[in-house]
């Protein structure tokens, strides 16, 4: 279920005050954040983030495009790096 | 046959059906339509005249999007997810569903038919 719209886009406030802090100084340094739930409001853009995926920090440049996205969905949490061959994966299993 | 939008050519069927054969009408935007246009909804396709073909595919392809148009931009708002490297965009790539079902079984529609994997142990095996 999507979320109401009356309260509006979920967005990180401290997250939020920190951009606008720094859209004022004019400083464009990565910010590292676990607010991977937090909507990309419009003033995001051209700003640098660093996403937490459970494990490390994972660079992500926001776009126009990504305006309305969650930040979590840049930083993927999962790592799968395909099925053991037969062999191999009896070797492991056993 | 009658032909709107393009290469649609639905025969000899009920209109609100028949206009099902277009892309971007299902029977919701079909009973529409001819409420729109007062055509009787019970009507057989073959049954229209030039001046309501003419008039119907004016219609669809003026308040409604439909066959290319709609096709395009389906495909162009999935590749700005592949391109922007949203998480969607990447299930796309890699042909997997997309919004957060199972894929241990299931999803044969995205993954395709089954790849029979030798040596996996069967359910059975697993016991």
């Amino acid at each position: 279920m999507g979320r109401s719209i009356k309260k509006g886009p979920y967005i990180d406030v401290k997250l939020a005050a920190k951009v606008a802090r720094l859209s004022e100084t004019g400083g464009r340094e990565p910010i590292r954040t676990w607010a991977r739930a937090s909507t990309i409001p419009p003033d995001f853009v051209g700003h640098t983030f660093l996403v937490h995926n459970g494990n490390k920090h994972i660079k992500v440049f926001v776009t126009e495009d990504m305006v309305g996205h969650k930040l979590g969905e840049f930083a993927p949490t999962r790592t799968f790096r395909g099925h053991t061959n037969k062999k191999e994966g009896m070797r492991t299993s056993r | 046959m009658p032909r709107v939008v393009g290469v649609d050519i639905p025969n000899d069927k009920r209109l609100d059906v028949a206009m099902t054969y277009i892309f971007g009408v299902g029977r919701t935007t079909a009973s529409r339509v001819c409420v729109e246009l007062e055509f009787d909804p019970g009507m057989k396709a073959r049954d229209l005249t030039e001046e309501q073909i003419t008039n119907l595919a004016h219609h669809l392809e003026k308040n409604y999007e439909v066959e290319g148009q709609l096709r395009r931009n389906v495909a162009a708002s999935i590749g700005r997810l592949r391109d922007i490297g949203s998480y969607r965009g990447l299930r796309h790539r890699r042909g997997l569903p997309v919004r957060g079902q199972r894929t241990k079984t299931n999803a044969r529609g995205r993954k395709g038919a089954k790849k029979t994997v030798a040596g996996k142990k069967s359910v059975k095996g697993m016991k």
